[in-house]
């Protein structure tokens, strides 16, 4: 079996499944937010009472992230729905707004806060849930009436996916980033060219990544259809996850005889700096073809490019230079944001970096990266052209229906803001 | 779901995404307050570019000027019908507009599960392409049982992939129906 067929076969009490059969499974973990919480509350409240328990208050999470910092009514009374239901429920695991428990993008927070075991499963109410996957656990995006049913039951039913698998090998040249290996994939298979399957992704050059560069692999799986995407777990899973948890767990892996859909190998160091033109992320295009093209704007951000490691990595190109386009720095959760004024590149911070270079730094959320109500920080209201480190690129999907959006990693967006156009990060990056 | 649904079908193209099915500004209304979920009805397939709406013509109007529900029943759809986000709101706003199945020849797999989970319509599959062969306003006939569709009009007939394992959930009504009489939640 794959490591996915494994995950699921183990949570249906299942010696095997094969690719095709529903099975019903226990889930571990359940993550809602701030838009979708709201109603599969209404709903847990319809179907099992009033004074209903929920399954398990430790495999609950709820992740306030997308409307935050906004003056919208609405979005307000989402959060004070999610504030009274963990308040009447004594959750462990709600992090409110406005205190020192408010996290910031949930995917990001759900690895923080340990939620991300491996061989474990885990839902949630926003079709980016595949992120997790990157610690070898089934997790997969679901909408509120499933929701509704796993936090009175714990249980729901899934149809055995086939695996695709793709192997990333060679060694990855410092021009590129983990968004430059999944927008290859996504432009060569299409935006429907996994639906309904596992992706897994495997080989050297995954493994040589940080947790975190996996992350984004699997984050964007959603993007080509797919249904989760997953990595093996191996030591850096494991440091990672147990210096955040005491809970058990217990890893899972393919087996050398595991059957795929398919396969496809990619040597990295071959592959060069790609975008998603807009308006799909599959309009891939590499950067030497589009270059040169002039941008009103780009954003650093997100569950997909809004961790640490690409502050970093745009810090690398950004320090000691000013941009000449509006730029917006959006840390994904609390924990990056306050890690932009302790991390260092060169002596430099990286807060002092962004904010000496002239970019704009904001509060840890979704942001523009949805759009979101007027009022959000990085939203597009015009005919923006943006370059920008987030997952999706449909028309008005940063708030403008008239704006266009081009995804591309962290170094590539740093060194397009820096010029104006869409920049190669080769012709800026140092050696 | 009755075991036959029979009305008027509506044809789309590939690739329509919740944002089109129901545009991200309408989701604010209750799903439960009888006259605010008629605008889920109302605003169905608004984002359908104009040209795309009602093939093979296009520029006809899924719901018409001031009306709540739509003269169709049934939607024959292209490739990766409801892909995007996961909001359960699209398949409740099509079914509020009147419709009870959806004929595609694939599905984002979120659309589907919410579509069969909530009990809001059934999700057929097609093998093969079939919104070049129905009109928009022909007169259909979909045996949810022998998993075919009839084009009245025409007088074609086609055979649809069996629903399989999710039939029995969309018989039930919806997912919690179905665990109810599965007993994996106390009646
Ligand atoms: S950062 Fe963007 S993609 Fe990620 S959860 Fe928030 S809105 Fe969704």
């Amino acid at each position: 079996m794959t490591i996915t067929e494994a995950i699921l076969a183990q949570h249906a009490g299942r010696d095997r499944v094969s690719p095709g059969e529903t099975v019903w499974i226990d889930v571990d973990t359940l993550m809602t937010h701030d838009v979708c919480g709201p109603p599969t509350i209404e709903i847990f409240k319809r179907e099992f009472g009033e004074d209903a328990q929920v399954w398990d208050k430790e495999g609950l999470a709820i992740i306030p992230d997308h409307y935050i910092f906004t003056s919208d009514q609405h979005a307000h009374r989402n959060i004070q729905i999610l504030r009274a239901f963990a308040a009447e429920h004594d959750l462990p695991y709600y992090y409110d707004v406005g205190g020192d428990d408010y996290k910031g993008v949930c995917h990001m927070a759900l690895a923080e806060e340990g939620f991300n075991r491996p061989g474990t499963t885990l839902f949630g109410t926003d079709s980016h849930s595949c992120t997790s996957g990157a610690f070898g656990l089934f997790s997969t995006g679901i909408g509120n009436t499933d929701a509704a049913l796993i936090l009175g039951t714990g249980k729901i039913w899934v149809k055995v996916p086939e695996t695709m698998r793709f192997v990333f090998e060679g060694e990855l040249p410092p021009y590129l980033m983990a968004k430059d290996l999944i927008l290859a994939v996504i432009g060569d298979i299409g935006t429907d060219g996994a639906t309904y399957r596992a992706m897994e992704f495997d080989g050297e050059a995954v493994y040589d990544l940080s947790v975190e560069e996996r992350m984004t692999l699997c984050n964007m799986a959603i993007e080509a259809g797919g249904k989760n995407g997953i990595i093996q777990p191996d030591a850096k899973t494991m440091d990672y996850t147990r210096a955040r948890t005491d809970r058990d767990f217990t890893p899972v892996y393919t087996a050398p005889d595991a059957r795929f859909h398919s396969e496809r190998v990619y040597d990295v160091s071959t592959l060069e700096p790609v975008v998603a033109k807009p308006h799909a992320p599959d309009n891939k295009a590499p950067v030497s073809e589009v270059a040169g093209t002039k941008l009103d704007r780009a954003y650093i951000g997100s569950c997909t490019g809004g961790k640490l490691e690409d502050f970093v990595a745009a810090a690398r190109i950004l320090k000691g230079q000013e941009v000449v386009v509006d730029t917006y720095v959006v840390p994904a959760t609390t924990d990056v944001r306050k890690a932009l004024w302790t991390e260092k590149v060169d002596g430099e911070t990286l807060a002092d970096i962004f904010s000496n270079a002239g970019a704009k730094i904001g509060l840890s959320s979704c942001a523009a990266c949805l759009g979101g109500p007027p009022d959000t920080f990085g939203r597009t209201h015009g005919t923006e052209v943006v370059i920008s480190t987030t997952n999706r690129n449909y028309p008005g999907r940063m708030g403008s229906k008239q704006s266009a959006v081009y995804l591309a990693s962290a170094l590539t967006t740093a060194a397009s803001a820096l010029s104006g156009v869409i920049t190669d990060p080769r012709d800026v990056l140092v050696a | 779901m009755n075991d036959l649904i029979r009305g008027k079908a509506y044809v789309l193209g590939d690739h329509v995404d919740t944002d089109q099915i129901i545009p991200a500004q309408h989701l604010v209304y209750s799903l439960t307050d009888p006259e605010e979920r008629k605008l889920y009805g109302k605003y169905a397939l608004s984002s359908v570019p104009p040209e795309q709406a009602g093939l093979p013509e296009g520029h006809c109007p899924f719901i018409p000027e001031g009306a709540f529900t739509s003269e169709y029943t049934v939607i024959v759809g292209g490739g990766n019908f409801g892909c995007g986000s996961s909001r359960e709101h699209a398949p409740f706003a099509l079914r509020e507009a009147g419709i009870e199945a959806v004929v595609a020849e694939s599905y984002a797999r979120i659309f589907y599960r919410n579509s069969v989970d909530g009990g809001f319509l059934a999700p057929f599959e097609t093998p093969q392409k079939l919104n070049d062969k129905v009109r928009t306003g022909d007169e259909v006939e979909l045996d949810t049982k022998a998993g075919t569709l009839t084009n009245v009009t025409t007088g074609e007939s086609w055979a649809l992939q069996p629903l399989g394992d999710v039939a029995a959930i969309l018989e039930a009504g919806g997912v919690f129906e179905y665990a109810r009489q599965q007993g994996l939640i106390p009646t």
